[in-house]
């Protein structure tokens, strides 16, 4: 077991290093950060000190050395729009994001088990057609728009929920069912099909035959295989919750997570902030990845620790 | 003398041939509602977005300001000129919804189209070659796989500026590594194959093996992914769109749209609604046919509708026989 994790860790560095070269090339070669950064009118006495307050005028080996350096001291230096530290900046967002990818991915989970399970009943009957017909419809509608209709319902006409902000626990309502609903679509046609494969299991038919209820032999003993690939797919779902939908779903919203700040650091041309922010959302989904992998060998005791 | 041509007469049978198997085709296709209203859906919004001048009552981008915010033509001030009203800046929003297929469909096949090649190129590579070669590649897949795709596009996007160019290269390099991991694994399952051993022992350069033996059979498979891919990038461009980092204001976008739509959601509904509509039946249709399309592709499925024919046959044949007895 300890091999295994040291070798996702090894994996998940892999992966962070990727991201640190990727982004190096794209800010430093590819584009002109002080172009990007500093306004047009800029003087060239004022260029030349802001190279150097970056360390741009360096090699650049040395410039690799240091961004990798302060990349592991999680130091990114001084937002240029807000001026203090940028991680402290994604320190403050991170947990509301946080907490916008769980609620959006957990609501999903609770919904989609019944919804495939009523689904799975009766391959070809009318709830498993339906189902899979509001699926379908779920994937096909943009999710920025998704949010945009329950605002104009739930919001404007009925006045149930507030429509954006961060005030109350009613605020987090609208996103986070905008977060969950093309989740909840793919989840449900997940635990349906593998609910169906598993309730033609040979097992299925001992368990009814010695007597079971037929709640026990689905709820039970069906579901708890059937569970694996949803288990799977639900930690896709939460990396794209984070790395993804966030930035769309928290624009609709005016939520201020890391997702919002993306979108503001880019029409500020902060690149220091978004690299922060990039960085930081890299890690949590490395973090994510390698705990699915050890989540699915505790569950699943045939898998190969390989 | 005509009829005495042997060539003749196999070109004839060719295309009767030919014709028969679109006819079944469209038999299959007429028997599954959902895929057929996805087929349907698809070649409209295909001759919309090719015919748009046509169609469309009015310029795109010409303004009105004195045509500002008017209602579709069925609400109490809407007026004929402009079937589904106007936006704050007086443009047609038919017009515009019209222009937009064009940019959707354009992202998205250009999309399609350079990731697929790229993807599918790498993963017959990696599939064919085998060893050193197969690792590295698949080691590159897995660690962009495992990427923030979207967040690199964000860094992207903020460096070199948004364009339509600047659009399609982004999703292409996000979207490569699906086709690539496909190829390799059909290509490894092909490779076994007698058929690929025979060709290689009859002395076929790899070149030949790849190209008549082994990408046949990877058509079915790459096009069903390829019509889901396109599905999922016409979906990120109206978001990237939505965000004001995809296609930029001169042009039309359906995601643009909503986006200025969006200041006026509670006086104008009709600017957000139409052109999310539209996306969602672009989208819509695509998935439809991409399902209909696994179904058809594979056998088991096939198997599973061959027998539910016979069955319904079967028992439709006795009921009419009791009706011809006297």
């Amino acid at each position: 077991m300890g091999r295994y994790i040291l070798k996702r860790l090894w994996h998940g560095a892999i992966v962070i290093l990727g991201v640190t070269v990727f982004v190096f090339v794209v800010t430093r070669l590819v584009g002109d950060p002080v172009k990007v950064m500093l306004p047009l009118e800029a003087t060239l006495e004022q260029r030349a000190a802001f190279e150097k307050q970056l360390g741009l005028d360096q090699p650049l080996w040395i410039q690799f050395i240091d961004f990798v350096g302060d990349l592991a001291r999680l130091d990114f230096g001084n937002s240029l729009w807000q001026h203090r530290p940028a991680m402290t900046i994604v320190f403050e967002k991170l947990p509301l994001t946080l907490e916008l990818a769980l609620l959006g991915v957990g609501f999903a989970f609770v919904l989609s088990i019944p919804l495939g399970i009523i689904a799975a009943l009766r391959p070809g009957g009318v709830s498993d057609r339906g189902t899979l017909l509001v699926s379908l419809i779920g994937l096909s509608v943009p999710q920025f728009w998704l949010g945009l209709l329950l605002i104009v319902v739930f919001a404007v006409q009925l006045r149930w929920l507030p429509t954006s902000g961060i005030d109350t626990p009613a605020h987090v309502i609208l996103p986070a069912i905008t977060m969950g609903l093309p989740a909840l679509a793919r989840l449900v046609m997940i635990v349906r099909s593998s609910m169906i494969d598993e309730l033609n299991q040979q097992y299925v038919k001992t368990c009814t035959a010695k007597g079971l209820p037929f709640y026990r032999v689905v709820g039970v003993h069906a579901l708890r295989n059937a569970s694996l690939p949803v288990i799977t797919l639900c930690g896709w779902e939460l990396i794209r919750a984070v790395a993804g939908y966030s930035v769309v779903v928290e624009t609709v919203f005016a939520w201020p997570g890391l997702g919002l700040t993306a979108i503001q650091a880019i029409e500020r041309e902060d690149l220091i902030l978004l690299q922060a922010i990039v960085f930081t959302v890299a890690i949590i989904v490395v973090l994510i990845n390698i705990l699915m992998d050890i989540a699915y060998t505790l569950i699943d005791p045939r898998l190969k620790l390989a | 003398m005509e009829a005495f041509n042997p060539l003749h007469k196999t070109w004839n049978a060719h295309w009767q041939e030919r014709v028969r198997n679109l006819q079944s085709l469209f038999l299959e296709l007429w028997r599954d509602k959902a895929g057929f209203a996805g087929v349907t859906l698809m070649a409209a919004l295909l001759f919309v977005a090719l015919a748009a001048p046509l169609l469309a009552p009015c310029d795109p981008a010409t303004q009105d300001l004195r045509a500002r915010l008017r209602p579709p033509v069925w609400s109490e001030r809407g007026s004929w000129n402009h079937l589904l009203g106007t936006d704050h800046l007086g443009r047609d929003v038919l017009s515009r919804v019209i222009y937009g297929s064009r940019v959707s469909l354009l992202v998205g096949a250009s999309v399609v189209l350079v990731a697929g090649t790229f993807g599918t190129v790498l993963g017959m590579i990696a599939g064919y070659c085998g060893g050193r070669t197969d690792s590295m590649i698949m080691r590159w897949i897995d660690t962009q796989i495992a990427f923030p795709g979207l967040l690199l596009a964000l860094i992207i996007l903020a460096v070199i500026g948004p364009s339509l160019v600047t659009v399609i290269l982004v999703l292409s390099l996000n979207g490569w590594m699906v086709y690539g991991r496909m190829t390799r694994s059909a290509v490894l399952s092909v490779s076994q194959t007698p058929y690929v051993e025979a060709a290689e022992i009859l002395g076929c350069s790899g070149r030949r093996v790849i190209s008549r033996h082994i990408l046949p059979n990877l058509t079915s498979p790459l096009l069903t992914l390829a019509i889901l891919e396109f599905a999922r990038i016409v979906l990120a461009e109206a978001a990237l769109s939505f965000l004001g980092l995809g296609i930029q204001p001169p042009s039309t976008s359906w995601g643009l749209d909503v986006a200025s739509g969006k200041d006026y959601l509670f006086r104008a509904w009709w600017l957000v609604t139409f052109p999310g509509i539209a996306i969602s039946l672009t989208v819509l249709a695509i998935n439809l046919v991409a399902s209909w399309m696994r179904l058809i592709s594979d056998p088991q499925e096939r198997e599973k509708q061959f027998a539910r024919q016979m069955t319904a046959r079967k028992s439709r044949r006795p009921r009419t026989g009791e009706k011809t007895r006297p």
